[in-house]
């Protein structure tokens, strides 16, 4: 009798339990909340507090305030890798875009196999990057180089190109690199923002006798631009954050022309041990990152009314 | 201008070759097939260059001033061989899908739970979860990576596979997430009042309604993580120290790189085979590759 009435009791305190929407909802929670508060926000704190201390591998650190952002603003390296970012994010993330989006509208007409050719695109996103890197270090090996061998032969250059151990030609060799990488994540996102655009917007303009310019600038391009703007967030984001395709093909040589501030962070922090100067390159990202966010935030009001939607 | 969209013209528009009508053949050469043409052959000329250096003999590697660059006369598969024999090659591929498989099924699972409860129990306060997951997306590793090494190493896990399988589901937990979000939304809500009206509770619902419905979404969520974490490189580079614990791509630039002299061969077939499992899996789930990537950017 005792048990039943045991049970009776237990069990409404369970259903109350599983009728309760925001215990339900915590407990759902918890497992990715536990994970996410651990590993992603607390170091996230962790990061700015260690940019703030002199910590070195294997020496506890004391607090120093802005020394270290200080220190680093007078040091040119530190200078040169700002520039260095810069310059890899804005050619490769506009490059990125026109090309991408070039491939998109090529893609978006009717072509004999679309689906195999639209598979064959997305392989370099697919591929693991630092193998692909890898690739691409022998493509531009300063002595087997396949691009200097090509050019040998038709008689364009007497010496191999030396890509990768001049300055300004590493540069342009890791954008290069970027770019292929980064080609098919924005033409196949893009192209899937082509197809949601209605075919009777383009018929109805055709028989106005709109050119195929006209029909582009003022059909395609502002249909597309809610998805415009949140592609080339994530490709400036992750341009701008990028450390694989570097560390492999240059690690920030020849005389830090490559280094960017994820690399010379690498560098400073984990190889050079001074963990509390890593982490100030690596805070001093943040501004950037959060100006790139907030744009794709503003990005995306508009996007209800381009659609054919109301604004709500 | 007009007159050319007659009768037949309109019919023939409203089938899918849309207004492809008005090029004519040798315009469309130009504007579609050659550039066409010219973005496959960049797009595939590391892959196929990948491959040829891998089977290449060494003779032929070093000394093709006068052979050809583009071409193998004599493949060999002494490269491969000797990746798989006598390095420790097969032990990365190992701890490469160890990490990368449970961290998948540690994030996947999490991300089902989070994903449910954001847009189905909409607990108090569900929307601004939902908008800081979306936030924890824009973290990249390269801020991280710092103060994660120093809790590895304080957590006793440094070099150490539990290194990598904790720290993965960091930046793949809101990516599947946001993606199951998506999918979780499109199914009706009067499927659950049903089910909760027939006395189902919560976890029933979940497991014999929702999940089921969500089979190409847990598909896609599943197939992208493990890509990911495949692909990961700066955590594995910074909490890996000794050879037999590294995976695939950090054992490649650390251990098989030897800067005295190039072996390229092994190189490119150690990528080769590096790049296999993903590509494979991506043969068999192309549509939900895309699916998955249009669906991150398109929510």
């Amino acid at each position: 009798m005792a048990a039943v009435i045991d049970s009776a009791d237990r069990l409404p305190l369970l259903t109350r339990f599983m009728n309760n929407r925001n215990l339900m909802g915590l407990f759902f929670m918890l497992p990715a909340a536990a994970i996410l508060l651990v590993f992603l926000t607390y170091p996230l704190g962790l990061g700015v507090w260690l940019g703030m201390t002199d910590v070195k591998v294997g020496r506890p650190g004391v607090f120093v305030g802005m020394e270290n952002f200080t220190w680093l603003w007078e040091d040119s390296v530190f200078r040169l890798s700002i520039f260095n970012t810069f310059l890899y994010t804005v050619v490769a993330s506009v490059i990125k875009f026109a090309l991408g989006l070039w491939l998109a509208i090529i893609l978006n007409n009717n072509i004999p196999i679309k689906a195999f050719i639209r598979a064959i695109v997305l392989l370099p996103f697919i591929v693991p990057t630092v193998l692909s890197a890898l690739a691409f270090w022998w493509i531009y090996d300063s002595q087997d180089s396949v691009i200097s061998w090509t050019l040998i032969e038709l008689g364009f250059i007497d010496q191999t190109i030396d890509f990768l151990g001049e300055p300004n030609n590493a540069r342009g060799a890791v954008i290069a690199a970027n770019i292929w990488r980064g080609i098919p994540f924005v033409a196949i996102t893009l192209l899937a923002g082509l197809q949601t655009i209605p075919q009777s917007l383009y018929e109805a303009a055709i028989i106005d006798g709109a050119t195929e310019w006209q029909r582009f600038r003022r059909i395609t391009l502002p249909l597309l631009t809610p998805i415009i703007a949140v592609v080339m967030t994530f490709s400036v984001l992750f341009t701008f954050t990028d450390f694989q395709l570097i560390w492999v093909m240059t690690r920030g040589g020849p005389i830090n022309a490559t280094h960017l501030m994820a690399t010379l962070s690498y560098q400073r922090g984990i190889v050079g041990g001074a963990l509390g100067e890593g982490a100030a390159i690596a805070v001093a990202m943040i501004p950037f990152l959060l100006a790139a966010i907030l744009f794709s935030y503003f990005g995306l009001q508009n996007r209800k009314w381009q659609r054919g939607g109301r604004d709500d | 201008m007009t007159e050319r969209v007659s009768d037949t013209a309109v019919a023939a528009a409203v089938d899918d070759s849309g207004t492809d009508y008005l090029q004519s053949i040798p315009r469309r050469v130009v504007t579609i097939y050659i550039p066409l043409a010219i973005f496959m052959f960049v797009l595939l000329a590391p892959f196929y260059f990948m491959g040829v250096v891998s089977f290449k003999s060494h003779d032929e590697l070093y000394n093709y001033r006068g052979l050809q660059a583009f071409w193998i006369y004599e493949p060999t598969f002494e490269h491969i061989k000797h990746l798989l024999w006598e390095t420790e090659y097969p032990r990365w591929l190992w701890n490469t899908m160890l990490v990368t498989v449970s961290s998948t099924f540690m994030s996947v699972f999490c991300s089902v739970c989070a994903a449910y409860s954001i847009e189905r129990l909409r607990f108090r306060g569900s929307k601004y979860v939902g908008m800081s997951i979306f936030l924890a997306y824009l973290v990249p590793p390269s801020i991280l990576f710092i103060p994660l090494a120093v809790m590895v190493f304080k957590l006793g896990v440094f070099d150490s596979n539990w290194a990598l399988i904790l720290t993965y589901p960091t930046f793949l937990i809101p990516f599947c997430t946001w993606l199951l979000m998506g999918y979780f939304r499109s199914i009706p809500y009067e499927l659950e009042e049903c089910a909760l009206v027939d006395g189902a509770n919560r976890f029933q619902i979940l497991t014999k309604i929702v999940l089921p419905l969500a089979v190409p979404g847990l598909i896609s969520a599943g197939i992208f993580a493990f890509t990911l974490s495949w692909n990961e490189f700066i955590y594995a580079l910074t909490f890996i120290s000794s050879a037999e614990n590294k995976t695939v791509p950090v054992a490649m630039i650390t251990e098989l790189v030897t800067f005295d002299q190039y072996n390229w061969g092994g190189l490119m077939a150690g990528a080769l085979i590096g790049s296999l499992p993903v590509a494979i899996l991506y043969s068999f789930f192309v549509e939900h590759y895309v699916s998955s990537m249009t669906g991150a950017v398109k929510e």
